[in-house]
C-alpha cells in the first residue's frame, strides 16, 4: 500500500498509509492530514487513490501545492514524487513499486462491477458517495497461475551494434548500421530474409522465395541463423559483410 | 447453400507461447482461414482454470459458429433484421459465457476463472469484431498500425475520463484490470464493431502479454517487415515480447487479406438487379 511520509526540516513527524479513496490535507481539524500552519489553507489539497494508483489535487489553496519543485493542480504521484506544502514536505512511497514482483503486476483480474462504478465515479470527478469507508478493493475473482520458480527473464547482456556493408555490385561499399530490431534485406516477391536485433545477438531469418540466403557459401535452412562478426551473407545475387561495430 | 470459404483470400497465421515467466500458457487461439475466424482468449484463473477458461472458450466459439454458419450465410438477416455475422457471434459468445460460468460455479477447481475474448469474423468484405476485455485487435494498413478494439479496463476508462493520458497509464500500478470477462457472471456484455475491409490489410489479434511487452511501432515494424512471411511474422512478434521480458502469457492470431471476398449473393437478388441497373 503506497503511504505519505510527513517531514519538516528533514525530520520525520509521521507517516500516513493511503488507505482511504480521498485523503484531504489542510489546516482545518477535519482533514485526514492535518496541518497547523498558517500557509497551509484550510482545504489544501486531496489524494484520490484508486487501487495501487494515486492522485493529488490542489483544491485552489492561496500557496499552492508543490510535487518536485513544479507546482501542480493535479498529478498522478510516482514513487518517491515529494509534495510540498509551505514548510512541510509529503513523500510518496507506493510500496507496490518497491517490493512487489514484477510478475504479480502481470496477473489479469476482474474488477467487479461494485468497485467498477466507484472508479468510474471517481474518475468522472463525481464526489464519493458518503458511506462509510468500504473496502476499495473486491476480492479478486482470479488467482495467478504459478509462476515457475526461479524464472526470471535473463538479463539482457546487450551486445555491440552491428552492421552490413556490400561487397559487391552498384552499391559496394554501402554500409547499414543495424539499429532496427527488424531490418529487411533483398527484393521483395523475389527473395527476401531479415536480420532480427535481439538482446544476445543478431539473427538471419528466410522469408520468402524459392531461394534461401547463404552464410559464408551455405544456405540457411529455415530456422534463423545466429550472425558471427564477417560472416559473408549472400541473397538476390548480393553478397554483404556483417560486421560488429568497435 | 454452402458454408463461405475464405481461404483463398485470407491466409491466417497463430503463435501463442507461456512466456518467460509464467510456467504454464492461459492463452488459447483458434484460427480458421476457411470460414474466415479467428478466436483468441486470455484465460484467468488459478491452477489451470485460466487454460479451461479460455480453452472452452475458443473451442466453443469456432465450433458453435461453423455450425451456425453451415447453412446460412453471416452477411445474411436474422429474423430480427439484424446481420447473421453479428447476432450469431453476441448469442454464440453469450452461451460460451453461460457455459464458463456454469463450469465455473458447478466445480471447486474452477471457480472464479474467467477469461478475455477477441473475436473477428470476416465476410463480404468486412470483419465483426466482437471483444471482452483487454485483448485487443489492430489493423495494419499501408504503413498505419490502428488498435480497433477499445480495451474494457480501468486503465482505458480513466484514459476515457481524462484522468490519465496514454503515457502516465503505462506508468499506473493499475495494469490488467479489466472490467468485463467471460464466465464471471451469469451474463456477458459483448462489444461487437464492424470495419471495411481492404485487400493488403493485415489484422492482429492479440493477448496483452504482446501490447504490453511491444511498443506499437516496434509491432508495426514486424507486420511491415514480415507480411510476406505470415507464420515468421507471428513468431516473431511473439520473440519481440519474449526478449523485452515476456512477463506474461504472450499469443497473436494474424490474419492477411489477399483479395476481395463479397459475399455472393444468389444471381438475380435485388441487390446484383440494382447494380446492373447502374450498369457497376
Amino acid at each position: 500500500m503506497a503511504k505519505l511520509i510527513l517531514s519538516m526540516d528533514n525530520l520525520v513527524l509521521k507517516e500516513i498509509p493511503l488507505n482511504k479513496e480521498r485523503t484531504t490535507i489542510g489546516r482545518k481539524a477535519h482533514n485526514d492530514i492535518q496541518i497547523d500552519n498558517l500557509a497551509i489553507s484550510g482545504e489544501h489539497a486531496v489524494i484520490v487513490t484508486i487501487l495501487n494508483d494515486s492522485f493529488l489535487e490542489d483544491l485552489n489553496s492561496t500557496n499552492g501545492t508543490f510535487v518536485n519543485g513544479q507546482q501542480v493542480k493535479k498529478h498522478f504521484l510516482q514513487n518517491n514524487d515529494v509534495i510540498e506544502l509551505g514548510k512541510y514536505r509529503l513523500k510518496y512511497v507506493n510500496e507496490a513499486t518497491q517490493h512487489a514482483s514484477q510478475a504479480d503486476f502481470e496477473k489479469t483480474m476482474v474488477l467487479r462491477p461494485d468497485v467498477m462504478r466507484k472508479a468510474a465515479e471517481q474518475a468522472a470527478g463525481k464526489p464519493p458517495a458518503a458511506e462509510p469507508q468500504a473496502a476499495p478493493l473486491a476480492p479478486p475473482v482470479n488467482l495467478a497461475p504459478p509462476i515457475a520458480p526461479d524464472a526470471k527473464p535473463e538479463a539482457a547482456s546487450p551486445v555491440a551494434l552491428g552492421a552490413i556493408q556490400v561487397l559487391n555490385g552498384s552499391n559496394a561499399g554501402k554500409t547499414l548500421d543495424l539499429v532496427k530490431s527488424l531490418t529487411t534485406l533483398g527484393k521483395p516477391g523475389v527473395q527476401v530474409a531479415v536480420i532480427a536485433r535481439r538482446p544476445h545477438g543478431y539473427f538471419l531469418t528466410h522469408v520468402e522465395g524459392a531461394k534461401f540466403p547463404t552464410v559464408n557459401g551455405t544456405a540457411i535452412d529455415t530456422q534463423a541463423h545466429e550472425l558471427r562478426d564477417h560472416d559473408v551473407i549472400e541473397l538476390a545475387g548480393v553478397k554483404m559483410e556483417f560486421f560488429f561495430k568497435p | 447453400m454452402a458454408a463461405q470459404d475464405l481461404s483463398g483470400a485470407i491466409e491466417m497465421a497463430t503463435c501463442s507461447d507461456a512466456g518467460r515467466v509464467r510456467s504454464n500458457n492461459e492463452d488459447s487461439v483458434l484460427a480458421n482461414a476457411q470460414l474466415g475466424l479467428a478466436v483468441l482468449a486470455d484465460g484467468m484463473g488459478g491452477y489451470n482454470a485460466g487454460e479451461v477458461a479460455s480453452g472452452m472458450a475458443t473451442a466453443v466459439l469456432g465450433s458453435e459458429l461453423e455450425h451456425a454458419f453451415a447453412t446460412r450465410l453471416p452477411h445474411e438477416m436474422d429474423p430480427g433484421g439484424e446481420v447473421l455475422a453479428r447476432a450469431a457471434l453476441r448469442d454464440v459468445i453469450g452461451r460460451t459465457n453461460a457455459a464458463i460460468h456454469q463450469a465455473a460455479i458447478s466445480q471447486p477447481k474452477y471457480a472464479g476463472m474467467g477469461t478475455t475474448l477477441v473475436a473477428a469474423l470476416f465476410y463480404d468484405d468486412r470483419v465483426a469484431v466482437a471483444h471482452v476485455g483487454d485483448s485487443r485487435l489492430y489493423r495494419m494498413r499501408g504503413e498505419s498500425l490502428d488498435q480497433l478494439t477499445r480495451d474494457h479496463s480501468l486503465l482505458q476508462e480513466q484514459i476515457d475520463s481524462g484522468m490519465l493520458t496514454p503515457e502516465q497509464a503505462r506508468l499506473s500500478q493499475n495494469k490488467n484490470l479489466v472490467t468485463r470477462a467471460l464466465g464471471v457472471d451469469t451474463t456477458v456484455d459483448t462489444e461487437i464493431n464492424e470495419f471495411a475491409v481492404q485487400p493488403g490489410d493485415i489484422y492482429l489479434l492479440c493477448s496483452d502479454g504482446l501490447n504490453d511487452m511491444v511498443e506499437d511501432d516496434e509491432i508495426a515494424l514486424g507486420l511491415g517487415s514480415l507480411s510476406a512471411n505470415l507464420p515468421l511474422c507471428a513468431e516473431q512478434l511473439v520473440q519481440m515480447a519474449n526478449d523485452n521480458g515476456g512477463r506474461d502469457n504472450v499469443s497473436v492470431i494474424l490474419a492477411k487479406v489477399k483479395a476481395p471476398y463479397p459475399a455472393s449473393r444468389r444471381g438475380g437478388g435485388l441487390w446484383m438487379r440494382v447494380r446492373s441497373w447502374f450498369g457497376s
